[in-house]
């Protein structure tokens, strides 16, 4: 234990208490150490590379050695317009997937709770949770099965049913769309969870009184459940709207991040640092837009975690 | 605790439904069963093809169920050999890095909720910090290859996906769970903090463990991301970044040529890309419905404070 031994003398030096508590800790650090070295050495480790924004990189020379150019970076995918298309596609695709994601959600997890035969819900349950579990890489190849103008499962159907193939694959205006019910398809099992739970643990005899009070199934999930919900979906909502400025790079890459077509339609800012960084070895551009989306994204974050220490304390994260 | 007040409703629903009862009740059928089918769809589509001759594929297209039923897809894929290469790497990487990402991260989130830990608060910032801001892609890049030299090296994988500070968080509530009481009398009997962390807690952790080493396990499976950054050199290379190649690199030949000449190509590519899918995400199409309560468990959990 830590607490200073009471018989010690006042003038007990600050240097040595911390030395004592240093001490008598030493094992509790010792198991802390791995993971305090694994922090330092990938992820606090690439933080003074971020001055590679700041320079014109030459290989050669080194990201210190490099001439320094100020800002010039940020100027060039600014004034390109890139950097303004890139943060507006991210931002809007993520309040899409923030609303959508949240109300589908909800609704799986409040019409599983009305099914009744426990068997079912399991088996559809587990389903619906399989998209989750597999990687961003079978999805593309899932996607490009079921849409691709050639073989594809959709327009076999066509075909049959004497219409015309759409060449998606060729045409970047359906993406959009594509990529959000993909996501969707993608992420709604797993986000169902929280809320299905949520429902599960509303109190048994708050819904037994309103069906004695004559409350039919509407009234029940209108008065009872979706008050209920209201604070998780607040703060899941607050938390997400803290990374709107992140995409999911996996799910944009894998659908359209190879074929210049499809992507430059819904290009968002991670798969143009990607390509900056390991088609292009663009460094200084690639860091300059990463270090404008992490500064926003902290600025994000700990404003929302303000908003969230303000309403639910306990949900706040620091 | 849920189960009891689920038991409770249903006997309750017995006593008194209305109409918009039944209503809703239909729409959750109907609902939920479209969702599911649909959830499983592709993959069967896959699964069907894969068995399909490539002839079929060109002219009628992907289908649920083979015209003609053949296994020369994966017939390929094996005799091919390399695709086991692949599996003994991944199977490697998974149970190493999962066996040291749990240590780590149970042995931090145990000594971070200790109470009579002076530095927890401190330690844990600095973990949590890591989240909060990153340095980005590209200074990232350059580290790993320039200073650390990992450039096709598999460490460039195994290392990066071990810990993360979301792990640590989440085994850390789990170990909140674990009776303050059991350290206590640990101490009282004289054993140190590693001794009780390790004979004692660690048993009491058991959930913990499955759900963060299931997290960790199905990222090393499903790793393609740092593997396309760093291994493109690589001749062995990790099932989902193999099967990203095979997908890509016939994705690119088919947008190359014209779509009508693609069957001049030798190779069966549509069947084959199928066969690789199912044959590296067949494992986990098998595992998951009996591990997916600890993912569920994890959700709930860690979900909010994540």
């Amino acid at each position: 234990m830590s607490t200073i031994n009471p018989r010690v003398p006042a003038p007990y030096s600050q240097k040595r208490a911390i030395g004592k508590k240093i001490w008598n800790s030493k094992t509790l650090i010792l198991m802390c150490l791995p993971a305090i070295i694994y922090f330092i050495a990938f992820s606090y480790a690439p933080l003074p590379g971020i001055y590679v924004a700041f320079v014109n990189y030459n290989y050669r020379k080194g990201i210190f050695g490099s001439p320094f150019i100020g800002l010039r970076n940020f100027d060039f995918v600014a004034k390109s317009g890139q950097l303004w298309t890139l943060t507006r596609n991210t931002i809007i695709f993520n309040l899409i997937f923030i609303l959508l994601d949240n109300l589908l959600a909800v609704v799986v997890a409040i019409l599983l709770k009305e099914i009744q035969s426990k068997a079912f819900r399991k088996v559809s349950q587990t389903m619906m949770f399989l998209p989750y579990f597999i990687s961003q890489v079978l999805v593309g190849l899932l996607v490009f099965s079921l849409l691709n103008s050639d073989t594809g499962f959709l327009n076999v159907v066509l075909t049959k049913l004497g219409k015309e193939p759409l060449r998606l694959y060729k045409d970047g205006s359906a993406w959009p769309l594509i990529i959000t019910l993909v996501h969707l398809w993608q992420k709604t099992g797993y986000n169902s969870v929280v809320y299905f739970a949520a429902i599960m643990g509303i109190d048994a005899a708050v819904i037994e009184a309103s069906m004695i009070d004559g409350a039919n199934g509407w009234q029940k999930i209108r008065y009872i459940i979706l008050p209920s919900l209201r604070p998780t979906v607040v703060i899941l909502i607050l938390f997400a709207l803290g990374g709107i400025v992140k995409g999911d790079f996996g799910l944009f890459w894998n659908l359209v991040g190879r074929n210049p077509t499809l992507y430059r339609s819904v290009d968002i800012i991670e798969m143009y640092v990607y390509r900056a960084t390991v088609s292009d070895f663009n460094f200084s551009t690639a860091s300059a837009v990463g270090l404008y989306q992490s500064l926003i994204g902290f600025i994000l974050v700990l404003t929302v975690n303000t908003i969230v220490r303000k309403i639910e304390p306990d949900y706040s994260l620091f | 605790m849920a189960k009891n007040s689920d038991d409770m409703l249903d006997s309750v629903s017995k006593v008194k439904l209305t109409a918009s009862d039944y209503v809703i009740r239909g729409i959750g059928y109907v609902f939920i069963s479209l969702f599911a089918i649909a959830s499983i769809f592709p993959f069967l589509v896959i699964l069907g093809t894969s068995f399909e001759t490539e002839n079929n594929i060109i002219s009628y297209g992907v289908t649920l169920i083979p015209r003609e039923f053949t296994t020369a897809a994966y017939e390929l894929v094996i005799k091919g050999g390399t695709i086991w290469e692949s599996y003994g790497l991944t199977v490697v990487m998974t149970l190493v890095g999962t066996l040291f990402g749990l240590f780590i991260c149970s042995m931090t989130g145990y000594a971070l909720q200790r109470r009579d830990f002076p530095f927890r608060n401190a330690i844990s910032f600095f973990i949590y910090f890591t989240s909060l801001f990153q340095a980005g892609l590209a200074p990232y890049y350059l580290l790993m290859t320039g200073t650390y030299h990992l450039n096709n090296s598999y460490l460039a994988v195994l290392l990066p996906l071990m810990v993360s500070s979301w792990l640590i968080i989440l085994m850390k509530n789990f170990a909140k769970s674990v009776p303050h009481e059991l350290t206590e009398s640990g101490k009282i009997d004289g054993a140190g903090d590693f001794k009780i962390f390790y004979s004692i807690v660690l048993p009491m952790l058991k959930p913990g463990l499955a759900t963060v080493g299931l997290f960790l396990a199905l990222g090393y499976w499903n790793e393609w991301y740092q593997s396309s950054l760093f291994l493109q050199n690589k001749s062995v290379l990790p099932l989902q970044y193999r099967l990203y190649k095979i997908v890509n690199e016939a994705q690119s030949l088919k947008n190359s040529v014209a779509s009508q000449y693609v069957s001049v190509s030798n190779l069966p590519t549509e069947s084959l890309k199928m066969a690789t899918a199912m044959m590296t995400t067949g494992p986990i199409i098998f595992l998951y419905p009996f591990v997916q309560r600890y993912f569920i468990g994890g959700i709930t959990v860690g979900a909010v404070k994540g």
